[in-house]
């Protein structure tokens, strides 16, 4: 009896001592985010160590899609009113470089080696091809009315890109630069998510209030995701940034003005808890170690850190004004 | 009869892949007149294609997304001039066009839905806001993408209950549809709790709406004809013919904000209106017009766009599947107006938030928050289904 006590005892003490090594550990794990105000033409640099903001760059007029190089030493954020992506250096954190993105560049995305990136440009009908080494424009694609959402599957053979008016996801074979296939979803899509085994593509509609999930090959809606809030008009759900864990179990989805992340059970297709964040969410991003989830809300002027594995909301940061996308280095 | 039937087949086969080569073609007319209303500001004069700019910019974004469907849209237009037959001129283009989007006003729409009934043309009524159209005199060919003046009033009266302006000084033109606008702005102030402490009327005297001699003697006119008022918070006009609001603003008696046809104005559309997305639309519209957008073209691009966005979820140019799809529970439009839009399935009238505009900026956006109804915040604006008069046949 004596004795079992006492193992139990031990046992805990040791739990205490690990977690102790745990939490003294976490500096090294340290990452930073940048988030991309919309409003205040800034870029905010957070701490996910400490949770603090750091630094806060001026950018260009209305700063939204934004990310890293693969590489890790620029963060490049689309600043629409000035028709360019301006290039962040990681070090020094300043605005080095900038790009010739075409005309009013919103999201963008690129290939698996950092090489080309393909950009949206929402007043034009068309995606701008870049050179990222070279800096210097390839060519371009015609796509639908308003071009927003852009991801590239995982083998990199096929470019995704959503047009907000004609409502469809469009394919786009990057080796020939062709439209291979045009799907039609929801009213106004804006975000287009690959699964990473890439048997599914998820696009958020805006208008329609739904998530399409496309089959990548036979290029066919095979289900959708729907969204039901308690005490809340179903036009407040306008699903738009869609963030996947690594074992393609989870899906998180930010619902806009309904003010909530929903969690989304992958295999199933249904959502199986609606957490509370700020106001307007729109755009999110997993730390590298999948731990923590941060999004954007933009009209309450914050970013909600949700605990991935608890499925909490575990903190807030007041960021910029309108703050919109989030990117954080790998 | 074997062969019979394997030549049908063979002759199917021949129809089914002359379809995919050529892309189907969408017919839409457009029915409008050719004369243009004077107004007191020059900068608010309507262009001389004011709605048709509208649709040529939805059937271009329709274009864009049909060649990826094989579908082609068509828009012919046709303006009325004076004494001419409006019936007549619309069968002429429903002979082509299986939708036609009339901004007319609500005498002639009502003779031509009758003349095209039988046809199964579907109408789209973006100009006339008169609630007769979808009330006693609605129609189960004509959809509405244009507000109506109950929905208008609606709008700028939850506002100015909002801010708490609620005591109204009402000031209503001498014309019927001043008179009209009137009554729906006596409607919305007993809806929403608002008290017209008085009423006047500013008679029309004829006169010219410009003059060398310039603002002199209305800066002496409107103060005068503003005074001795109760007290108030708001002075509210009723004046579509544009006889006097305009020259309301600065010149009241009392330092009082206008509201209604003149300073802050409920419209479906405004020239300011950068808001979800609009930005990217706007700047289209400017690209192929060269000048802004209206709310006349804004009604006429939501009625194209309806019937693009019904043909691509359908993927069909047949009219009668299309307007069933439009009129069908499934059917919404995305529209820059930050929610989806939906028909009133009893009056085929489009449910929209309003924008509140003072001629440089968006002010406001109706319905305002608080404003709550069981099925959708945009049916507190203008008749609700239980007030409803209509039976759509």
């Amino acid at each position: 009896m004596q004795a079992e006590v006492r193992t139990q005892m031990s046992r805990m003490w040791r739990v205490g001592l690990l977690s102790g090594l745990a939490l003294a550990a976490a500096p090294a794990h340290a990452f930073i985010a940048y988030v991309s105000n919309e409003k205040s033409n800034t870029v905010t640099v957070i701490d996910t160590d400490s949770w603090t903001v750091t630094k806060t760059i001026k950018v260009g007029q209305r700063p939204r899609g934004i990310d890293f190089t693969r590489d890790g030493k620029f963060v490049m954020v689309a600043v629409g009113d000035d028709d360019t992506i301006q290039m962040i250096d990681s070090k020094t954190q300043a605005v080095v470089d900038s790009l010739p993105s075409g005309p009013d560049p919103e999201l963008f995305a690129q290939d698996a080696a950092g090489k080309i990136l393909y950009v949206a440009n929402e007043n034009d009908n068309t995606v701008t091809v870049i050179d990222l080494e070279k800096r210097a424009r390839l060519g371009d694609i015609q796509v639908g009315v308003e071009p927003e959402g852009m991801t590239i599957s995982p083998d990199g053979k096929t470019l995704i890109n959503t047009s907000e008016t004609t409502n469809m996801a469009h394919f786009i074979d990057t080796s020939s630069r062709q439209i291979v296939a045009n799907v039609l979803v929801d009213a106004r899509p804006r975000f287009a998510e690959f699964k990473h085994d890439a048997s599914e593509l998820w696009v958020s509609s805006e208008i329609g209030g739904t998530v399409s999930i496309i089959d990548p090959k036979k290029h066919e809606v095979i289900g959708k995701v729907t969204f039901e809030i308690p005490g809340l008009r179903k036009e407040a759900i306008q699903p738009v940034g869609i963030g996947m864990t690594k074992d393609d179990k989870t899906a998180f989805v930010a619902l806009g003005p309904a003010n909530r992340i929903a969690v989304v059970d992958v295999a199933a297709r249904k959502v199986t808890k609606y957490l509370l964040v700020g106001q307007r969410v729109w755009h999110m991003a997993f730390t590298p170690d999948e731990k923590y989830l941060l999004t954007t809300n933009g009209v309450s002027n914050d970013v909600s850190v949700i605990d991935v594995a608890a499925q909490k909301v575990i903190k807030t940061i007041q960021v910029g004004e309108l703050p919109w996308g989030i990117a954080i280095a790998p | 009869m074997i062969r019979w039937l394997a030549g049908l087949i063979g002759f199917a086969l021949a129809v089914t892949s002359a379809l995919a080569a050529e892309p189907a073609l969408i017919g839409v007319g457009y029915l409008g007149v050719a004369a243009t209303r004077s107004t007191l500001s020059l900068v608010e004069q309507p262009a001389e294609n004011d709605g048709i700019a509208g649709a040529r910019l939805a059937i271009e974004d329709n274009n864009t997304t049909g060649k990826f469907l094989g579908q082609r849209f068509v828009l012919e237009e046709r303006r009325i001039r004076e004494g001419e037959d409006v019936v007549r001129a619309a069968i002429a283009l429903a002979e082509k066009n299986g939708f036609i989007i009339a901004d007319l006003p609500a005498d002639a729409l009502l003779k031509v839905s009758d003349a095209l009934r039988e046809r199964g043309t579907l109408l789209f009524n973006t100009g006339a806001i008169d609630e007769r159209l979808r009330e006693a005199d609605c129609r189960a060919n004509v959809i509405h993408t244009a507000p109506t003046r109950a929905m208008l009033a609606d709008a700028l009266g939850q506002y100015l209950v909002w801010k708490k302006w609620s005591r109204w000084l009402l000031v209503v033109g001498s014309h019927d549809e001043d008179k009209l606008f009137a009554d729906a702005l006596r409607r919305t102030a007993t809806r929403f709790g608002a008290k017209i402490v008085q009423e006047r009327t500013f008679e029309d005297k004829g006169g010219a709406r410009r003059t060398d001699s310039g603002v002199t003697l209305i800066q002496r006119q409107m103060p005068v004809f503003t005074q001795q008022a109760p007290a108030y918070d708001v002075l509210v006009a009723a004046d579509e013919s544009e006889v006097f609001g305009a020259y309301l603003p600065y010149r009241t008696w009392d330092p009082r904000p206008v509201a209604g046809s003149a300073g802050l104005v409920p419209r479906s559309w405004d020239a300011s209106q950068d808001q979800w997305g609009a930005i990217q639309m706007q700047n289209r519209f400017m690209k192929l017009n060269s000048r802004r957008m209206s709310a006349v073209d804004m009604q006429a691009w939501t009625a194209a766009r309806m019937i693009g966005e019904a043909t691509s979820r359908t993927n069909s140019g047949d009219v009668k599947k299309v307007t069933d799809f439009i009129k069908g529970p499934d059917f919404s439009v995305a529209a820059f107006k930050g929610t989806r839009l939906t028909l009133r399935d009893w009056n085929l009238q489009l449910r929209q938030p309003i924008l509140l505009v003072d001629g440089r900026m968006v002010v406001s956006v109706s319905p305002q928050e608080g404003f709550l109804h069981q099925v959708s915040e945009l049916d507190t604006l203008g008749y609700d289904r239980p007030e409803s008069k209509c039976k759509l046949k």
